[in-house]
């Protein structure tokens, strides 16, 4: 199982904080998991219909698309920050 | 190295934060300083919603400081960073930085800054003084640009 986390407009528009899920073996990287999540429909196909401006991190660490999930525990999905 | 994360709802005293930077020390020749606070936005806004995600947060600005720290000689750095609802005029982050000389103090606070923006996950949703939702901030191409010139 694999926590993820969602923060944002993101969160809003899949409708979740965070879930618990099992992702599909053939899910192996970042941009792998951003498309499987988009193919999920309705407030996931609106939260990942740009993949591209959709940030990544990996048990709490920033993450490219071609990264490989690895296996990790905590993954979190979320727009460009705004901090500051 | 005095050094201070912290990410936090309650507000912080800026003055007592830049004076602790050099106290007790006879080292320190320059303290630099950024606060930024709530704007306005002419009238229209009401307040900010800063949303974070908790452990993440503290994480990424102690790897921005381990970055500054890596590029200047600095003998202090304290990083403050708000969230939950800031209304205009309220503080929401406070960088001060101290070193020996004056260029690496304020070169810090700027770098800090600028990854601080682009790289510490928060995200601003405004609320409006007319009651409606502004909606979420959209990041800025502008900060992307300030934060490539430390490549």
């Amino acid at each position: 199982m694999t926590k993820l986390v969602y923060f944002a407009w993101v969160r809003e528009k899949v409708g979740l904080a965070e879930e618990e899920a099992t992702l599909p073996p053939e899910v192996a990287t970042v941009g792998d998991l951003l498309l499987y999540l988009r193919a999920r429909g309705d407030g996931f196909a609106e939260a990942f219909a740009e993949p591209e401006t959709i940030r990544v991190a990996l048990d709490r660490v920033h993450a490219f698309p071609e990264d490989p999930l690895a296996g990790a525990r905590e993954i979190a999905l979320f727009p460009p920050m705004t901090g500051g | 190295m005095r050094r201070s994360v912290r990410v936090q709802a309650e507000d912080f005293d800026t003055a007592a934060e830049i004076e602790a930077a050099g106290a007790g020390r006879t080292d320190v020749g320059a303290v630099a300083s950024f606060s930024g606070l709530c704007r306005d936005e002419a009238g229209t806004l009401a307040a900010l919603e800063l949303e974070h995600y908790p452990g993440m947060a503290e994480a990424e600005i102690d790897r921005v400081v381990d970055a500054a720290l890596a590029r200047w000689p600095l003998l202090a750095v304290t990083v403050i960073h708000r969230f939950g609802r800031i209304r205009p005029g309220e503080r929401i982050v406070l960088v001060v930085t101290a070193s020996a000389h004056r260029a690496a103090a304020i070169e810090a606070a700027d770098f800090l800054m600028d990854f601080l923006k682009t790289q510490a996950p928060f995200w601003k949703k405004e609320h409006r003084t007319d009651g409606t939702d502004g909606g979420w901030v959209a990041a800025k191409d502008a900060d992307d640009a300030r934060a490539a010139r430390w490549k």
